[in-house]
């Protein structure tokens, strides 16, 4: 092929990419490599701008094969996986070449590693839906999260619903941005830095009953440690209410030592006594 | 007594209920009022036993006045009681929901007086938790045995799926165990339910806004290893009661020994965990991949193998029905074949229109090849290298198995046992 190989930088919005994709057909080059953080490398490299239209009709050109393509590459936008740009690309290239009867190949070396990224997407979201613990500030609502995907978007719609007369954020810290939702209107605003408000005594009393609740509605006679690290993987308990240490549960007005704000203690609280199937200093 | 004791009593009342799902209903939002449910319900945490915790699962009042053997509340167990009022119990709900603690509301009670009196209690908290909070999440309510048809029938407006325990899977097992329930004051109101329900469905295709009458339908428990009952019993019972009653599931529960009793197993019996995750496999079976419960089980082997699943045995026991063609077999067909579910079973059927599969394909599509091996060929071809005896193949899958079990406990050999 007379094609140029050529390293693209682009904004890292979704429109971005597509407008390489646009830029790679039109320029009749072929990318080595897709990113958006611009490191110095030593390979020719051009920096893609985005423009609108150009992303709208790469974005149109997946509906001649299905109305799926479309969701389904934005979804694996906001997976952890490595290098999804040129993941994206190549299975972009093979769809324009074979058409429609690739979606159907869900073994395909290019289509398959995608699908297994959006599995992922989709079940970490579904997990989080679930994980997600509130904390009521002054009547509204804040949670914290630390996914691997950027799982915002999937949570949407469904916190929208069930908190829909009420305002709440969720700040992500891995990705270091939050869904915002007051009036019926959400956003996802990038956000660098955010820190917890200490809880007050209403709050402080809810997550001591939440914890007593925890613990006593387990069964002694049926401990099972692995199966509950298996339905719910220990990288999700630093945030939760559950296995927080004791410094948590006791409301603002108390200590005035501002060194250690209560959130953001990482070391999850194990369960008393029983140690035997996990060290404590797992979580990644 | 403050809130956070009377909790511990109560959650603690509660907690051998399997019953732990959110599932079955969808509502989307509704302008003042709080919550929403989703069809698929949503795990919000997994307690130490390693199960899911979807709602506050609690009971009104652990003050029972009946006796029934195996039970903790019974009246003649010295443990302590409480009770939550119904504006406690619907405040400490809504605190939860807004955290995101919790799905909704699981409300049991324990008899406290009488069937009607304690339902009645339970309406109260309901509505004051519908009417008064707007809350719009999820609600499982209990109908206790012998409760009056009118009451239920309140309760079920209210609540978003009922339940009615069976807890003792025979006649005989009811008599023995549990004096002042009977079967007909069981199976009454799970009737009543269920005719009711289909009355619904009729009555909002005429009025949509017809009130829902338990829209997530009903589901029951039966306790696994208190009586002598074996798992061919326990498996048409539950099938029966899919197919008579329509239940939306049915739980079982391995008995936890907590009262010394000469009619139970003593008190340092372990819980049938093994015998419990082999029904619930059964279960599955039966309500998604289209086996009935003779084929599983008959007289002649009425108790499930503990060291294979039954769709295994299943396989093992029908070598006619095998291999099964990848490429040209049926939905139904495949469903049949150990390692490969509903999911996986799905996706060879959209994949094999686009070319026909390789054994290296179905791994990707999430076939247990360790398992379907033996069972499959892919264009003729069989999935195993190696051609392998009927015993041969027990074996392996039994070695597939044996990692997941729990290791075999240590025990004292006696001179005076049965060998093997």
């Amino acid at each position: 092929m007379a094609w140029r190989d050529i390293i693209y930088e682009y904004d890292g919005s979704f429109d971005g990419f597509l407008c390489c994709v646009y830029e790679s057909y039109t320029q009749k080059e072929h990318p080595t490599a897709i990113h958006c953080d611009g490191d110095d490398c030593l390979f020719e490299s051009r920096v893609v701008t985005t423009d609108p239209a150009h992303a709208q009709r790469v974005y149109r050109s997946f509906f001649r094969f299905s109305p799926n393509v479309g969701p389904f590459l934005r979804r694996v936008f906001l997976t952890c996986l490595d290098e999804k740009e040129m993941a994206m690309y190549r299975f972009i290239v093979k769809l324009y070449r074979e058409g429609a009867p690739l979606l159907a190949m869900l073994s395909d070396d290019t289509y398959h590693p995608l699908l297994k990224a959006v599995r992922n997407l989709s079940g970490e979201a579904e997990a989080l839906r679930g994980f997600i613990r509130f904390s009521d500030l002054g009547g509204m609502l804040g949670a914290e999260i630390e996914p691997n995907n950027r799982v915002l978007p999937m949570l949407r719609s469904h916190f929208c619903n069930r908190y829909h007369n009420e305002s709440f954020f969720i700040y992500d810290r891995t990705h270091r941005e939050a869904l915002l939702y007051a009036n019926g209107v959400s956003r996802i605003v990038p956000l660098d830095r955010f820190e917890m408000a200490q809880p007050d005594k209403t709050e402080a009393d809810y997550r001591r009953l939440w914890r007593r609740f925890y613990d006593t509605v387990a069964i002694k006679e049926r401990e099972n440690h692995k199966l509950r690290m298996t339905n719910m993987p220990k990288r999700y308990w630093n945030t939760m209410t559950e296995f927080q240490c004791e410094d948590f549960f006791n409301p603002c007005s108390k200590d005035s030592n501002e060194a250690a704000p209560a959130l953001s203690v990482p070391d999850g609280r194990s369960v008393p006594e029983k140690q035997t199937g996990f060290s404590p200093s797992a979580p990644e | 007594m403050d809130l956070l004791e009377k909790l511990t009593i109560l959650t603690d009342a509660a907690k051998y209920d399997a019953a732990c799902t959110s599932s079955g209903v969808r509502r989307g939002y509704q302008d003042g009022k709080i919550g929403s449910t989703s069809d698929m319900g949503c795990c919000h945490s997994f307690s130490a036993d390693g199960r899911c915790i979807t709602l506050l699962k609690v009971l009104l009042s652990n003050d029972c006045c009946y006796n029934c053997k195996y039970c903790v509340n019974r009246c003649t167990n010295d443990t302590p009681r409480a009770s939550f009022t119904p504006e406690e119990l619907a405040e400490l709900t809504i605190g939860f929901f807004r955290r995101n603690y919790i799905e909704g509301l699981f409300l049991s009670s324990a008899v406290l007086h009488s069937p009607d009196y304690s339902v009645e209690l339970m309406i109260r908290a309901l509505s004051i938790l519908r009417n008064e909070y707007r809350f719009n999440g999820y609600i499982h309510a209990k109908a206790i045995p012998g409760t009056s048809p009118e009451l239920i029938e309140r309760l079920g407006l209210l609540a978003d799926r009922l339940s009615v325990n069976i807890e003792l899977p025979s006649e005989a097992g009811l008599k023995a165990l549990a004096p002042n329930k009977t079967k007909q004051g069981i199976l009454r109101p799970m009737t009543q339910i269920r005719d009711r329900n289909i009355e619904n469905r009729r009555e909002l295709v005429q009025y949509r806004h017809a009130p829902k009458f338990a829209p997530a339908g009903q589901s029951t428990q039966l306790i696994i290893g208190a009586t002598p009952d074996n798992d061919l019993h326990i498996l048409n019972l539950t099938q029966s009661l899919y197919d008579r009653y329509r239940l939306k599931r049915v739980f079982y529960s391995a008995y936890v020994p907590v009262v010394e009793n000469t009619l139970l197993p003593s008190l340092d019996t372990k819980p049938p965990l093994l015998r419990e995750h082999r029904l619930y496999q059964a279960d599955w079976l039966l309500r998604f991949y289209g086996f009935r419960a003779h084929e599983l089980l008959d007289e002649s082997a009425p108790d499930f193998d503990p060291l294979l699943d039954p769709k295994c045995c299943w396989a093992m026991r029908h070598p006619e029905f095998f291999p099964v063609e990848v490429n040209h077999a049926d939905y139904e067909a495949l469903l049949r074949v150990p390692g490969i579910g509903v999911v996986s079973a799905r996706r060879i059927l959209v994949a094999r229109r686009a070319g026909s599969l390789r054994t290296e394909d179905l791994k990707k599509l999430g076939v247990v090849m360790k398992r379907a091996q033996y069972f499959l060929t892919c264009s003729g071809r069989l999935a195993t290298p190696l051609r392998l005896s009927q015993s041969g193949i027990l074996s392996s899958l039994m070695a597939v198995e044996r990692n997941a079990l729990p290791a075999p406990q240590l025990e004292q050999l006696s001179l005076f046992d049965q060998v093997g």
